[in-house]
């Protein structure tokens, strides 16, 4: 008989973070494209524009949520996709926190470039 | 007495020609997904010319934004991410059980979808780069 791996744990919340990331991503994906390829266009990008749009928290917040959100659903989805492959033991321990890792640095270069339009200087670095 | 079925590995790509209208959903929003989070870190990576300066990141915006290859890909970026979306919607859909009976139509339904609004949006990505 063959095998049969699912990323599915009983008890475990990730699907529902998955799914509810996904609800949020659905409308603020399409926003994102349709601000910024149809409302502006991308040749028309400066970076005055994108501090204008970033200087109001509204957007700012709207943008850091997107970032963790978009991030926590590729990242997961992409484990989920290795695991339904067939990843376990120690490989999976091992990607598991280099995906961690991964995750932590795109949110943060997201974040430092973000307060840079939004002339915020939070972080040290 | 239970009877079981032996499906197989449904992660066995060598079997496409089995496939059914939600294995192939399945498996494009697997590649649409592999391909959003690809461009998720491409695109922190090009957004972040900005931590160098202000004149730094609008050039490198629009040099890109210059070459017709990169509106192509905009183009094929478009397409992903709309399928994704789309299908993402029908798969929220079955997970709570509404239209269970008509999935593949669905499926169907977000191809198509994502064909009228990529090609609807072709003039808008290439406007400029001729």
């Amino acid at each position: 008989m063959a095998e049969h791996y699912s990323s599915f744990e009983r008890g475990g919340r990730r699907w529902l973070w998955q799914r509810l990331t996904a609800a949020f991503l659905v409308v603020v994906l399409a926003f994102h494209f349709f601000l910024l390829h149809f409302v502006h266009h991308a040749d028309e990008v400066t970076f005055a524009m994108s501090s204008a749009r970033m200087e109001q928290w509204t957007y700012y917040s709207l943008m850091i949520l997107f970032l963790v959100t978009a991030t926590f659903h590729g990242v997961n989805g992409v484990y989920n996709a290795l695991v339904n492959q067939g990843l376990s033991g120690t490989k999976k321990t091992a990607v598991k926190w280099t995906l961690v890792a991964a995750s932590v640095l795109l949110v943060v270069q997201g974040v430092r470039t973000a307060n840079v339009w939004a002339g915020i200087s939070l972080l040290p670095f | 007495m239970s009877q079981s079925y032996n499906r197989g590995l449904i992660e066995d790509f060598g079997r496409w020609r089995e496939f059914s209208a939600g294995m192939w959903a399945w498996i494009f929003h697997k590649f649409t997904g592999w391909v959003l989070v690809g461009y998720l870190f491409t695109h922190i990576a090009v957004l972040s010319t900005a931590l160098t300066g202000a004149a730094a990141y609008t050039e490198t915006i629009q040099t890109l934004e210059s070459l017709l290859v990169v509106r192509l890909l905009e183009v094929g970026l478009l397409a992903v991410a709309v399928f994704h979306i789309l299908n993402g919607l029908r798969l929220l859909l079955v997970d709570l059980g509404v239209g269970l009976h008509a999935q593949d139509k669905s499926f169907y339904a977000s191809l198509a979808l994502t064909g009228a609004i990529v090609v609807a949006s072709v003039p808008t990505f290439v406007a400029g780069v001729f």
